[in-house]
């Protein structure tokens, strides 16, 4: 059959291959090369070496956002997962109601980021006026109120990642536990989280590599407010490019970290999730 | 007899709970409903308060965001970029991930494996050059950025559909070849029928993506002339001078208005999509 095939390679491959090269391939590669070049527009580009990405670590906020996203990320993994975890649990448990409060949870989930930062600006803003207080004057408000908004959003995705879950876990293997005479603490520990474990690799993977790419709601809850200190890498990164003239070599040296950083913790979560799965 | 009532007793404890959570779910939503048809002085000061005789406006609000503004006509381009992308992004990267899962070789292994690199890396890595490649290409405008969502949404897309492709079985697509008919007129009378599914999954996923997206088109897209939801309500809130709250709250609720009958409507094809998507882990 392949032979059949093979020739009509043209109408089948060109039509994507053509468009991920303008919207992907290009772009990498002349991203890779710009990091080490210093340039206003591409035409002007001079090769410097690793100056970029020099300038990159010596950049105090750049590093301000680094720790700060990646105590985001963390926090937020805990919270989201938790959260969609339990609500998973509660929801397959035949409690009266399920699909409203399924449809409930994971309408926010639809909403973008900056639409969902706006609403929620609102409410932090209505809430912390009570107290004379606002979004912009602290980075901790910041802080939890992209941990809130953010949550509000991918709770119900998650969820619905659990409920599919433990929707295959068999019966059989919950009632012989039983059976066995174990409590319902234990069949969780021992028999429900171990047969969830591929749902709980791609939810942590999902929340982490989430929290650090997390661009939309910091733009528009916080905008980095107060004075750059709520400011998340992806965000640092697009005011470095489009915030100060001259910058735009280092901007791109901080995107290719950024990107290895997302790919190197992506691998090692998979790693360390991945070998807890049993084999069913 | 005691295990089920125990049972019942926690049951209905754990819906009190999921009540009150859900409700806590909608206030946002809710909240912002109420503020959009209040005067734009009093929206700032007490959010949490009904409208009342003095402060209630009706639909003003709603008439300056779109009078004044200009929202429904950046619902329109939303709709437009998004159909059309989806449209375009099922069409091509479903004959392209056929055609790499059916001739193996070398190069159609390659394109598997940047497809699926391509997931992992950051918009971030690419944004600046890419906006800098579109804008050379003349691809600023909503015709040209489909072609662009095509190229950045392909990865997932292929990745999806080569996993489905892996499952048919060949001999159901070598039988029409002998039959005669050509590779393509079998891919869509053969092929495409049976990833129906797929399709599904895939569009979902996508529409969710390009429908929110806002970086992207704001820095291809020559926003002058097209704007999208994201991008009007980001420019509404941060253009300098004057911050109109009441037509913010009115775009909000005109932002949210599509999503919530797209979710409602086909709801059960949303939760499968995501359910189908969380596998790429």
């Amino acid at each position: 059959m392949e032979k059949a095939i093979k020739r009509y390679w043209p109408i089948f491959l060109i039509p994507t291959m053509a468009a991920f090269l303008i919207g992907f391939i290009v772009p990498f590669a002349m991203g890779l090369w710009l990091s080490l070049c210093e340039f206003t527009t591409v035409t002007d580009a001079v090769f410097v070496g690793l100056k970029n990405y020099i300038r990159a670590f010596q950049d105090p906020v750049f590093l301000h956002a680094f720790w700060y996203t990646a105590l985001f990320a963390l926090v937020s993994l805990f919270i989201i997962n938790i959260f969609a975890f339990a609500i998973a649990l509660a929801l397959t448990q035949n409690v009266p109601g399920t699909n409203l409060f399924r449809t409930v949870f994971f309408l926010p989930n639809l909403i973008g980021g900056i639409v969902l930062g706006y609403i929620w600006q609102l409410i932090f803003n209505g809430v912390l006026a009570k107290y004379n207080a606002a979004l912009a004057l602290n980075e901790w408000y910041g802080f939890w109120g992209l941990i809130i908004s953010v949550s509000w959003q991918q709770i119900g995705y998650m969820m619905i990642i659990y409920i599919a879950g433990l929707q295959s876990i068999p019966e059989d293997l919950q009632e012989a536990a039983r059976i066995d005479g174990a409590n319902a603490r234990q069949r969780l520990f021992h028999v429900t989280i171990p047969m969830m474990m591929p749902s709980i690799t791609i939810c942590t993977f999902l929340t982490i590599t989430n929290g650090f790419k997390l661009f939309d709601q910091n733009l528009s809850l916080t905008a980095g407010e107060p004075s750059k200190m709520s400011e998340m890498l992806a965000l640092n990164i697009y005011n470095t490019f489009y915030g100060r003239v001259g910058w735009e070599g280092v901007g791109q040296a901080k995107a290719v970290v950024f990107f290895v950083l997302v790919v190197a913790i992506g691998m090692i979560q998979l790693r360390l999730t991945r070998t807890r799965e049993v084999q069913q | 007899m005691k295990a089920s009532k125990k049972r019942k007793t926690f049951n209905g404890i754990s819906t009190v709970i999921l009540a009150l959570l859900g409700f806590a779910y909608i206030i946002p939503i809710l909240v912002v409903l109420i503020n959009s048809f209040k005067k734009k002085a009093f929206i700032s000061l007490q959010p949490f308060n009904l409208p009342t005789a003095k402060n209630f406006i009706g639909l003003e609000n709603y008439r300056v965001a779109i009078d004044q503004y200009g929202f429904l006509k950046a619902v329109g381009w939303t709709f437009f970029i998004t159909i059309g992308s989806v449209f375009l992004i099922l069409l091509c990267t479903s004959m392209c991930a056929w055609f790499i899962t059916r001739v193996k070789k070398k190069v159609t292994q390659a394109i598997y494996f940047l497809c699926v690199f391509s997931m992992v890396v950051p918009f971030q890595m690419v944004m600046f050059t890419l906006s800098l490649v579109a804008d050379r290409l003349k691809l600023n405008t909503p015709w040209g950025i489909i072609i662009v969502y095509l190229g950045f949404g392909a990865g997932l897309a292929v990745f999806m559909f080569s996993g489905f492709v892996k499952s048919i079985p060949i001999e159901i697509e070598e039988a029409a070849l002998i039959d005669g008919s050509s590779p393509l007129k079998m891919f869509f009378s053969v092929v495409l029928p049976i990833m129906k599914p797929t399709y599904i999954s895939v569009g979902i996923l996508e529409t969710m993506w390009i429908w929110n997206d806002f970086l992207l088109p704001y820095l291809v897209l020559d926003i002058n002339k097209y704007k999208t939801i994201p991008i009007i309500i980001q420019y509404m809130k941060g253009s300098y001078g004057r911050v109109d709250m009441g037509a913010i709250m009115a775009a909000l609720i005109m932002a949210v208005i599509p999503v919530i009958i797209f979710y409602l409507s086909s709801q059960k094809y949303i939760i499968k999509g995501v359910a189908a998507g969380a596998v790429k882990g």
